[in-house]
């Protein structure tokens, strides 16, 4: 049954929820912010979370997997989003093992499966160039040269782009600018020769970086799958992307309406408990709906991913956009309702704000995919 | 899984066999059947597809077969529904005893009501419809008026209803009725079953902005109703009323998958109605409108599913108390949208010079601003969610 957990399922979600409140809290958040920290999150966690699995739940046993499945995955990514962890999660556990996964040789997976569910490796998905998700409209050149490829361009908003350890890098061998064909992906140390990384400061205290490109050597052996071949395998990996971060902004969402519902039973205004005025409670209600529709559609998403890998493309459109729209509206109706401390840096909810803010853009707004969604469905 | 999976194709062969080629299609209102005294079939191969799936106890699935339903499990229960829709069979029996009536009466009524009602509610025998609102009493439907005095060997009921949908062509309406007029408001109502043949009873149609006289006004004047109609204990009618909604509620939440009128798909309408460029549609507006309810549709629908999984695994959540609002509200985005699209061919009212679904298309319009109104308001069950489900506090 793919829209109720089963019970390990429940097991693991209970897990992860007692890890992260305990050991990531929003104030570990927090924290890195206020320190500035070179690496933006806390290697020594990311150790403990790969070795509580999180990064091999997807993968198969052959290269140290735990085979468990996406849902799985989801529902781990899903309580990050109520405590706003900072983790190569993303970026490693879903981007770049899934690009290995469904695109590299059996040689690339056995290199680097392993070693980024052991937390050995992490990576980081070097795709937009500009400042909206356009996945196809890549300017980046890979050009044969000797016996390997010349990498010439430049990326932006490539989330852990300053701290991974490899690029996993979308450029064009061939074909016009818009064009799904001649697309490559390849796979390089961020250290090389010729990269040069600008780490920026977000909204959402988290990584993201510009990186150019001037020069690059790249071996044959870094390219996943076949040069200029590679949509099918970015489509599939953008959709798994898409997915996971919709699961993070549920766990956003209802962690910052939790908040949200808990401060309108304990503030009192005109006599009575805020929560008792029909005006806020409406409003309440109809995101109650809203989030439990938003729930169908993520748990739904993340089985689809296992289990009809053909309905993907649709409901991973149908998730992302569904829960930009839940994201924004909890997150300003959080800050509403909270009144004047709603506005304040001491209180939480501005941290759940922002990131919903950076969550939104990553991997297509609202916009792209209910455009891609009605393009996917013939109007 | 495998024993389900046996049973599905046990179903699929049975219908196959089973249900004639023309009861495979979407019904018209005049074609459905709802039973009852005045009841009458719109063809042969009517009458046989419901004595056919009578005969399985298929016109109630999941009640007990001691009282001639099915028998079925709610996992059997949904397959045999899917395997329905997957051939567009059509709804053998419309009735509110199967959807409304029968559920409450098979959890607080007596055996001797059980034997007396179920079985002609499954066997379409008797239709009934529901006297609950008063003009006076709404949304504030504990506040109603409708008398019941006990007068030692029957009751005596003096008031009247309003909005009765079908009374006039109801056989029995069960009713609240006010038994302890001292009592709060909700502790002195119980719930009654009247015979609408008993003298003293009568029924005025009301016309509708649809143009159709759905419901009626039905008026109580000194009716003698034996004691054994009572359901449940007296003065305690109100939590039947509030189980008996549950079931409104859920129906009426997934009136829109089940629409027994031919409402085009909106998809399909744009297809006939709306220009395109490139492949998609030309209007950005209508496009990104249309977008927008499918969405919302394929999340009410996976919702749907979620509250069957979670009812055969015994597992609780908010998703069933969201789903009349979320259901009905999409339902009147649907028929705005339609409208939008079709211009002003969807607002032909009768005659020539529009198709069918044309006119069906803005009856229904119409139709869909009273569904967030019946079974409780949209804003009564925003009330609901933020009591039951977010227990806010209340004024
Ligand atoms: C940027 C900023 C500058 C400010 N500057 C000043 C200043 O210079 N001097 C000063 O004195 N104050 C100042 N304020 C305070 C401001 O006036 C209050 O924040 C405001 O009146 C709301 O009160 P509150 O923050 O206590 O929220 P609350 O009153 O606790 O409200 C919390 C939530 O409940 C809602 N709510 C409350 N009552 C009802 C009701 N009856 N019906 C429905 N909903 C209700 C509110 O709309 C809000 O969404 C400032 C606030 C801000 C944000
Ligand atoms: C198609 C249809 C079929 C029906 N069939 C039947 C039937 O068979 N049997 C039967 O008994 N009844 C039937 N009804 C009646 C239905 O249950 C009532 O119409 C409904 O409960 C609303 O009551 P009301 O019409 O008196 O509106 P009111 O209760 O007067 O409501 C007027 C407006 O005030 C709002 N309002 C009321 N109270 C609150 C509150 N506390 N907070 C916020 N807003 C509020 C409402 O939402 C609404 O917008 C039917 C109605 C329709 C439309």
């Amino acid at each position: 049954m793919a829209l109720v957990l089963n019970e390990e399922q429940r097991l693991l979600q209970d897990t992860a929820r007692d890890f992260l409140a305990e050991r990531a809290p929003v104030e570990a958040l927090r924290k890195l912010r206020d320190a500035r920290d070179d690496t933006g999150y806390d290697p020594a966690l990311w150790r403990e979370m790969c070795e509580l699995g999180w990064a091999s739940i997807t993968l198969p046993e052959a290269y140290g997997g735990l085979e468990f499945g996406f849902a799985g995955l989801g529902l781990v990514i899903e309580q990050s989003g109520r405590t706003l962890t900072a983790s190569p999660l993303f970026a490693s556990a879903v981007l770049g093992a899934s690009a290995i996964l469904l695109g590299g040789s059996e040689q690339q997976k056995e290199q680097w499966l392993p070693a980024i569910a052991a937390g050995e490796v992490t990576t980081a998905l070097a795709l937009e160039e500009s400042h909206h998700h356009r996945p196809q409209q890549i300017d980046t050149t890979l050009t044969p040269a000797g016996d390997g490829y010349t990498l010439n361009g430049s990326k932006c908003f490539v989330l852990d782009g300053h701290s991974a350890d490899q690029l996993l890098v979308v450029a064009r061998s061939s074909g016009e600018r818009d064009s799904r064909d001649g697309l490559s992906l390849v796979l390089l140390p961020r250290d090389s020769a010729g990269v040069s990384v600008q780490r920026t400061i977000m909204a959402d205290s988290r990584n993201a970086a510009n990186i150019r490109f001037e020069q690059v050597n790249v071996p044959a052996e870094a390219v996943i799958g076949e040069a200029g071949a590679a949509w099918p395998v970015l489509e599939a990996v953008l959709d798994r992307g898409r997915v996971a971060m919709a699961a993070e902004m549920l766990g956003l969402a209802k962690e910052s309406f939790e908040r949200t519902v808990a401060y309108l039973k304990e503030r009192k205004q005109f006599g009575a408990l805020i929560g008792s005025f029909q005006a806020l409670q409406h409003r309440a209600a109809q995101i109650q709906v809203e989030l439990e529709l938003c729930q169908s559609v993520v748990l739904q998403a993340l089985s689809v991913v296992d289990e009809q890998p053909e309905q993907l493309p649709l409901m991973a459109s149908l998730a992302k956009a569904k829960l930009n729209e839940l994201a924004k509206r909890v997150t300003n109706e959080a800050v509403q309702m909270h009144g004047g401390i709603g506005v304040t840096d001491e209180l939480e909810i501005g941290f759940f704000l922002k990131r919903a803010r950076v969550a939104m853009q990553i991997l297509g707004d609202t916009g792209f995919h209910k455009d891609r969604y009605a393009s996917l469905c013939g109007y | 899984m495998e024993q389900l999976e046996t049973f599905r194709s046990e179903v699929r062969q049975w219908l196959e066999d089973n249900c004639p080629q023309s009861q495979r299609s979407l019904a018209a209102p005049e074609e459905q059947y709802w039973g009852g005294r005045q009841g009458s079939f719109a063809s042969e191969d009517a009458r046989l597809w419901f004595e056919r799936m009578r005969e399985r106890g298929w016109t109630a699935p999941e009640w007990p077969t001691a009282y001639g339903g099915g028998g079925l499990n709610p996992q059997q229960a949904r397959i045999l529904k899917e395997e329905m829709k997957r051939i567009n069979a059509r709804t053998p029996l419309y009735s509110l005893g199967i959807w409304m009536l029968g559920p409450a009466l098979l959890e607080y009524g007596n055996e001797a009501q059980k034997q007396q009602h179920i079985r002609a509610i499954v066997n379409g025998e008797i239709r009934w419809c529901q006297g609950y609102s008063e003009p006076g009493s709404g949304s504030d439907l504990a506040s109603l008026q409708t008398r019941a005095e006990d007068m030692g060997d029957h009751y005596l009921v003096n008031g009247s209803k309003i909005w009765t949908t079908s009374a006039d062509k109801s056989d029995w309406i069960f009713c609240l009725v006010r038994t302890d007029p001292a009592a709060k408001k909700q502790e002195g109502i119980s719930f009654l079953l009247i015979d609408m043949a008993s003298p003293g009873v009568s029924v005025t149609p009301i016309e509708l902005i649809s143009g159709e006289s759905e419901f009626c006004q039905t008026f109580f004047d000194n009716v003698k109703v034996p004691k054994e109609n009572l359901v449940g204990e007296l003065n305690k009618g109100w939590s039947i009323a509030k189980a008996l909604l549950v079931h409104e509620r859920k129906l009426m939440s997934e009136m829109g998958s089940d629409s027994p009128r031919e409402q085009v798909p909106p998809t399909v309408a744009a297809r006939e109605y709306l220009p395109f460029e490139d492949g998609k549609i030309a209007d950005a507006q209508l496009r990104s409108d249309l977008v927008d309810y499918e969405m919302q549709m394929q999340a009410i629908a996976l919702t749907h599913f979620r509250t069957f999984e979670e009812r055969a695994a015994k597992v609780h959540s908010a998703a069933p108390l969201v789903m009349k609002y979320a259901g009905t509200e999409a339902e009147k985005v649907k028929s705005e949208l339609l409208l939008a699209i079709m211009g002003s061919r969807g607002l032909g009212w009768e005659g020539e010079g529009f198709s069918a679904s044309e006119l069906d298309t803005l009856r229904l319009w119409a139709m869909s601003k009273a569904m967030t109104i019946a079974g409780g308001t949209s804003e009564v069950q925003l009330n609901v969610i933020a009591k039951n489900a977010l227990q806010l506090p209340q004024s």
